[in-house]
């Protein structure tokens, strides 16, 4: 049974002649990691809001079709019962963080669950030490760096043990090296806990080779949804607005005068192989 | 005379963090450059020292012949050009156009001269259609544009840019280097923070690669971008290009460059050769 399961749904906010999203449609089943794509405005980030039930519980609307999250049917489940299933992660982690230490922030939402101490004790050490920042336990959160923060935003939302979790757009503040790491580390989770992630992310060429399905959204519309390389083999990408990686257009320019990629490569690792493969055959 | 001098300059924070660390430069007129660093290595606070935000603790900054400690903001703010990386959030005017306007205004232009340079900056910038919107309801891209044209709009000879990329999709980024380069090519100097490496190697400038607030390397993007080593210590991911030819060395794959074509040809030559 899918664990996300979205059925032709529309969706415009209060007041707005034109809808957001229009007959999108689409289901992910436990343990995918799904990327998604699109140019600003298109309607991601209103998708994660219909995932996690602020659409409709805090947005006004018009609101039609479906959308099921682990089970529950999300027009009719309070927000609070929601969070324990689906976590979510925004671009800029200084507005989900207040507390004056690490601990306290991740440990907020739990105690607003009334466990008992022990409990949370122990769930707090095991997100620290899961997102490998067990070490910044004391410290406030508003003087870490950004990548820092991201990671104790997720810490956060992971200690209330969500089967899901969305992230819109998390390394907008961050640098390069900054934001690979943080989607290895996420990557590494989803694996170690078999979680479902929904990545929303400009950094497509960090993010896809590790994604295992792609959804790119335009206009309020999903226009396509499938393998990723695949994306880039049949689509022109560039005019959905999605920006095609170096190595895509590498292996582009190669096949101009031998034909060695049958399907893009999304990394340099990937690149390398296909290469030595050929290559190797060749001696 | 060159267009900005960074001589010996140190920069410590009240905190006693020390941000900048004998750090010299020369940037000549009509150059565009590029500051590149991973967060915390400097870049902004350069930037700051340009209009005079910020004067140095040791060493000189001079603005097109003027030492930054003798000026003052207003008088700097006139041949620099500074839009933040945020500076969508500092609009406040009820239109696009008097959001334009009002630093104009401030300078004490009269009301032809402001209108005249507002409708320039407008077009420039692609914003005239949308002169009698409310700034808040542009879209992300638009909202940076309109930052360009406020500071555009009184006709700084240096304009410098922080992050101009941050939270662009890939076809405003396409758009934001066409700006930069349009700028240039009007002989603007051009001076900007950025961590976008592939941004960076498309509009192949001059760059300075900082780290801790020193400097680690200047000079044109070819050189700088494809030093895997020196990037690997300022925490930079190399562009995806010179990252995947490096990974190939030992097939005598030993061509260093950030163009895609010449690229692809090193590969097929030295693997079907």
């Amino acid at each position: 049974m899918p664990i996300i399961e979205v059925s032709s749904l529309n969706y415009r906010y209060v007041g707005q002649r034109d809808y957001v999203l229009r007959d999108i449609s689409f289901m992910v089943n436990e343990g995918e990691f799904v990327l998604i794509v699109g140019p600003s405005g298109c309607g991601k980030s209103t998708l994660c809001r219909c995932l996690n039930g602020l659409i409709p519980h805090f947005y006004e609307g018009d609101l039609e079709g479906d959308v099921w999250v682990a089970g529950h049917r999300v027009r009719e489940t309070p927000t609070h019962v929601l969070s324990q299933h689906v976590g979510m992660v925004f671009q800029n982690p200084q507005n989900q963080l207040f507390s004056l230490s690490v601990e306290n922030d991740v440990a907020f939402a739990l105690e607003n669950l009334s466990l008992p101490r022990e409990e949370i004790r122990r769930r707090v050490d095991e997100v620290l030490s899961l997102l490998g920042i067990t070490e910044l336990r004391d410290r406030s959160p508003f003087e870490l760096s950004g990548g820092q923060q991201q990671k104790v935003a997720i810490a956060s939302v992971l200690a209330m043990r969500p089967r899901i979790i969305i992230l819109d757009e998390p390394t907008s503040f961050l640098d390069p090296a900054s934001s690979l790491n943080l989607i290895e580390t996420i990557d590494r989770i989803r694996k170690s806990l078999g979680l479902t992630v929904l990545l929303v992310e400009h950094r497509i060429e960090l993010a896809a080779p590790r994604a295992n399905r792609l959804i790119v959204m335009n206009n309020g519309q999903i226009v396509y949804d499938g393998n990723p390389a695949e994306f880039f083999e049949r689509y022109d990408a560039h005019s959905y607005g999605v920006y095609v990686p170096k190595v895509v257009r590498l292996a582009r320019e190669v096949n101009k005068h031998v034909r060695l990629f049958n399907k893009p490569p999304l990394s340099p690792e990937e690149f390398e192989e296909r290469v030595r493969m050929f290559a190797s055959r060749r001696v | 005379m060159p267009a900005v001098e960074f001589e010996h300059v140190s920069y410590q924070y009240k905190s006693g963090v020390k941000a900048l660390d004998d750090v010299s430069f020369t940037i000549e007129r009509g150059e565009l450059v590029v500051l590149m660093g991973e967060n915390g290595s400097g870049k902004t606070t350069i930037l700051k020292h340009l209009n005079g935000l910020l004067k140095p603790t040791e060493g000189r900054v001079v603005i097109d012949g003027t030492d930054t400690r003798t000026a003052t903001v207003a008088q700097l703010a006139a041949k620099v050009g500074l839009v933040f990386q945020n500076a969508e959030e500092m609009f406040f005017e009820s239109t696009v156009r008097e959001e334009v306007a009002f630093a104009l205004k401030n300078f004490g232009y009269s009301e032809d001269v402001v209108k005249r340079r507002v409708e320039w900056a407008l077009r420039f910038m692609e914003l005239d259609a949308y002169a009698e919107n409310s700034p808040f309801i542009l879209s992300g891209g638009e909202k940076k544009r309109l930052a360009l044209a406020i500071v555009l709009a009184w006709g700084p000879e240096i304009i410098a840019l922080d992050e101009p990329t941050i939270g662009q999709d890939s076809l405003q980024k396409e758009k934001m280097a066409e700006m930069v380069r349009l700028l240039n090519t009007q002989g603007k100097t051009v001076i900007m923070a950025s961590h976008d490496v592939e941004f960076v190697a498309d509009l192949s400038p001059r760059i300075i690669l900082l780290s801790r607030g020193k400097v680690m390397g200047d000079g044109d993007a070819e050189e700088v971008l494809t030093d895997m080593e020196k990037l690997a210590k300022c925490s930079i991911l190399p562009p995806q290009v010179v990252a995947t030819l490096n990974r190939l060395q030992d097939l005598s794959i030993t061509r260093r460059t950030l163009s895609v074509e010449a690229a692809a040809r090193e590969v097929v030559e030295k693997i079907w050769r």
